[in-house]
């Protein structure tokens, strides 16, 4: 009954394209057709992707392939195609319902600046690209969309160009992203070389079936690896991590929509796609290319998180722990959990939008004020959004039975528990989750418990627009977890294509007991360590965290990212600044230098004709200048600008042209 | 006798020479014009020429051709009459002996 | 093929072109170039192209050759100075003239009788327009719309 949706899947990302095109194409007062048209195309695309999600549920393992071909030069064929799988379809419905939501947030949020329109022409271009890749059926076509939410988030992050420093971030975001498409550009080439093909499924032709992976070999590896480079980039894991938190910049939507629903969950969809060449000849569900997803997950998780507690900017504590639980998401991939680590993504997806548009909602309260430490007592000044946020922030922490973000993680953490390499990785993430509730402990003590500091002081509740899309996502963040429990994990059979049946005993595990206590563990601790933050104590000013004061030193490493920015500035930049520097002394002098030699060659040669010129040639070229001159002027006078006289040259030349044609027959 | 393939194309030949002969020769603007359209219609009378005693059965390619260059002859009609307009309100002729702002 | 027919269409077609081309008075001019029109439309009915001699018909004279009257109308001051003729133009016409009809003469192959065909039919062409043709036909329709929005831009007053 849907199946015209399966053979129009281009349709949904057509949706938001389409809207954005026209409000590009709109003036700047056209406010409302803007908004109207950016929710109209957003509200297609979720309808669409609705229907799309239906099919999906009537059979297991349900795949629908859609390819076409895209040009032909020669004999090849290059085709690219379309895709619907639970994966896909999952993805779909939580990018056109989180998107839908931050859209409508953003009328409220965005309803003084002047380039609003813009705003939401980029916003449904953003969307548009996101859903164009989670659809996408070729390694090339995903590549395409890749890089054109690339693009919007270029634009978005660098939204108020005229701030030196969202132009930097900008750039710095479009660059850092850059170095790991390259790995992954590269990657795509090899996989073409050795496959000869990018589709992913071709009625057993595509890279990714079992006869495209068996024409791999002993390159799967690195093939895998190069990909991975791109996810590294996109996702922001170490060592290319520094561009998320620095994206900030840009409107706070912009930074749920790039946190939440697209950017960053590429690089996890992305290796979540093309997992089966990760995982080609695995030896106990272990490949070496997967070992190394996991340790560069568990190193951003744990990483990220430490950063995150030393930070004051409400949106960069968020940014750090979005970099951890991308991290998570990661090393449940590389643990083999990719079903959970999905499922992570999905439910992050609600929760971190939340929790932006929730930080969002604080900064309007706040009028633009971003520093947890002058905030305070907004509790009581701004009761929607603070249960909301409490909502997200239990959620984020995984705090289990009722939230979301709690089933999931505990699923990632029992993948990871059994993974049969080491448990490293187990005993680390569990310390992540100590730390992930206690920084966000430290972030809601700051901002809405305790006495209210400067910021907080001409602090409201935000319109009923923005406060909206906050409740909604709230539900979602809560209901969602009905999918989830271990009691019925549907989403989980849903997505690996097992059957699932419901089994209440298996509700209380052991796993939920460790991560409750661990939760627990973290928010006591932050409750005991920021119970004063803001106010004075003892010896201790108002101003200075509780962490600073006790730990001068490992706070001054935390609060600035762990040197990482700086060791980048010093190595890697600062190379390029000599390598310039380099170019430019050669530049200037050696072959400047080899330049003037040769210019003086030439002088000397020069002098030496000149004297032989001055006698001999002299009368000579006197008169050739004269000719010249007269020459010229014959020219300059069949330039008539007789419009007739030219017609009539061309005759004559088409004339000529004949003549010589019949000469030659 | 019936008319061959050589007899249409010296007719066409003929309107050419008459449409380039307009074009070159009077200098009033509108002339220039009407010569251009005259030497279209001389080309799209090749076309069908061409098309008519090409080998049989084939498909209406010369036919179409003329149709469009019909089609793009009447945009240049309307075109260039517009600047012929627009010409004689700014110089005030539409000599174009005098019209020789671009001489070098 | 009518043989008659076709020696008195060539003749009134390159006598009125031979008239628009040469005759002093603009507006005889224009009216001998709506009548070099019928004359080419009758030529395109002989070669069996109906539909392209009655569009010529309805575009040349129903539409360009009013449009020429109503330039000369509109440029109507000019109308009547310098009626000079440029013999160096005419001479190269003559040369072209000259030289077209002797290659034409000279290429045997072209001195073929007309094959029997199937008539043309204007469904056919409408089939051909709308398959085979369509992105031509768009083109066009883009194309004569630029122009119809040009014309009007060239010629509007200029506000002060």
């Amino acid at each position: 009954m849907n199946s015209w949706v399966l053979t129009c899947l281009w349709l949904i990302p057509a949706a938001p394209f389409a809207a954005s095109l026209i409000i590009l194409s709109l003036s700047k007062a056209r406010r409302k057709s803007a908004v109207a048209l950016a929710i109209i195309g957003e509200v297609l695309a979720l309808a669409l992707s609705i229907l799309a999600f239906m099919p999906t549920l009537q059979a297991t393992g349900f795949r629908a392939v859609q390819n076409f071909n895209w040009f032909t030069f020669g004999e090849h064929t290059l085709r690219l195609g379309f895709l619907l799988d639970p994966l896909a379809a999952a993805m779909l419905v939580m990018i056109a319902l989180v998107g839908l939501c931050i859209f409508v947030f953003s009328v409220g949020y965005m309803a003084d600046d002047k380039n609003f329109t813009r705003f939401f022409a980029y916003l449904s271009f953003f969307s548009g690209a996101m859903l164009g890749l989670v659809i996408a059926n070729s390694l090339l076509l995903l590549f395409i969309f890749w890089e054109l939410v690339g693009l919007a988030s270029y634009l978005l992050i660098g939204f108020w160009i005229e701030k030196p420093s969202a132009a930097a971030a900008a750039k710095k975001a479009f660059i850092t992203t850059r170095i790991g498409d390259m790995g992954f550009f590269l990657g795509m080439l090899w996989l073409y070389d050795c496959s000869g093909t990018l589709l992913f499924y071709d009625s057993g032709n595509g890279c990714l079936e079992s006869a495209g992976l068996a024409m791999l070999g002993a390159s799967a590896t690195f093939i895998a690896l190069l990909i991975f480079c791109g996810a590294v980039g996109k996702s922001g894991q170490f060592p290319l991590h520094v561009w998320l938190p620095d994206a900030m910049e840009g409107p706070t939507p912009v930074s749920a929509l790039i946190h939440a629903a697209t950017m960053v969950a590429a690089g996890v969809f992305l290796v979540a796609r093309v997992y089966p060449l990760f995982s080609v000849d695995a030896i106990n569900g272990v490949t070496p290319s997967l070992t190394v997803v996991v340790w560069i997950g568990v190193t951003t998780a744990l990483m990220a998180a430490l950063i995150a507690i030393a930070q004051e900017d409400i949106k960069r504590i968020l940014a750090y722990s979005t970099v951890s639980q991308l991290g998570l998401m990661m090393v449940s991939l590389g643990v083999g959990g990719v079903a959970a680590g999905i499922m992570h993504l999905l439910a992050h997806g609600f929760f971190k939008a939340l929790l932006f548009l929730g930080a969002g909602s604080v900064i309007h309260g706040c009028h633009g004020e971003q520093d947890i430490r002058k905030m305070g007592g907004l509790r009581r000044l701004m009761p929607v959004t603070f249960m909301t946020y409490a909502i997200g922030m239990l959620a984020l922490s995984g705090v289990p039975f009722s939230f979301s973000g709690g089933w999931t993680k505990e699923e990632i953490l029992h993948a990871t528990a059994q993974w049969p390499k080491s448990q490293a990785p187990y005993y680390l993430l569990l310390a992540g989750v100590v730390l992930t509730a206690l920084y966000m402990t430290r972030q809601m003590i700051y901002v809405f418990f305790g006495n209210g500091r400067s910021a907080s002081e001409r602090a409201h509740e935000s319109p009923r627009v923005m406060t909206m899309p906050l409740i909604v996502l709230a539900l979602c963040t809560i209901f969602f977890s009905v999918v989830l429990t271990s009691a019925w994990p549907w989403l989980h059979g849903y997505l690996t294509g097992e059957p699932v049946h419901i089994e209440i005993t298996r509700l209380v595990q052991p796993m939920l007991f460790v991560s409750l206590a661990l939760v627990s563990a973290g928010v006591v601790i932050g409750v005991w360590m920021y119970r004063k933050a803001g106010v004075q104590d003892r010896d201790r000013p108002a101003e200075i965290d509780p962490l600073e004061y006790a730990q001068p030193g490992v706070f001054e490493f935390l609060a600035n990212k762990m040197w990482i920015d700086d060791l980048y500035d010093h190595t890697v930049i600062a190379f390029s600044w000599m390598a310039a520097r380099l170019s430019d002394w050669m530049d200037r002098y050696f072959w400047d230098g080899l330049v003037r030699g040769f210019g003086g060659v030439g002088q000397l040669f020069g002098i030496l004709t000149a004297s032989v010129d001055e006698r001999g040639i002299n009368a000579g070229v006197d008169e050739t200048t004269a000719g010249a001159r007269g020459l010229g002027r014959l020219m300059s006078g069949a330039h008539s600008g007789q419009i007739q006289t030219y017609l009539g040259a061309v005759a004559i030349g088409m004339l000529a042209l004949l003549l010589l044609y019949a000469w030659l027959a | 006798m019936t008319p061959t393939l050589q007899v249409f194309l010296i007719i066409s030949a003929t309107l050419f020479s008459i449409g380039l002969l307009a074009v070159l020769s009077r200098r009033h603007a509108i002339f220039i014009l009407i010569g251009i359209e005259i030497m279209l219609a001389a080309a799209n009378l090749n076309f069908i020429a061409f098309w008519r005693f090409g080998p049989q059965p084939q498909p209406p390619t010369g036919v179409m051709i003329a149709l469009f260059s019909i089609a793009i002859a009447a945009a240049e009609a309307a075109v260039g009459l517009a600047m012929v307009i627009a010409v004689y309100r700014h110089y005030h002729t539409t000599n174009v002996d005098q019209l020789d702002q671009l001489r070098g | 093929m009518n043989s008659a027919a076709f020696i008195v269409t060539a003749i009134f077609t390159v006598a009125a072109a031979l008239a628009a081309a040469t005759l002093r008075n603009l507006m005889h001019a224009a009216l001998s170039f709506a009548a070099a029109f019928v004359g080419i439309a009758a030529l395109f009915f002989l070669l069996g192209a109906e539909f392209v001699g009655l569009a010529l018909v309805f575009i040349y004279i129903g539409a360009v050759a009013v449009l020429v009257v109503f330039t000369i109308l509109l440029t109507r001051r000019d109308v009547g100075k310098d009626r000079g003729f440029n013999w160096g133009g005419a001479t190269v016409a003559v040369a072209v003239f000259a030289c077209l009809t002797w290659s034409i003469l000279k290429t045997q192959s072209l001195a073929i009788g007309a094959p029997h065909i199937a008539t043309l039919t204007v469904k056919r062409i409408g089939a051909a327009l709308m398959t085979t043709y369509v992105w031509p036909l768009q083109c066009v329709g883009i194309l004569l719309t630029a122009a119809l929005i040009g014309a009007l831009i060239l010629v509007m007053e200029e506000r002060r």
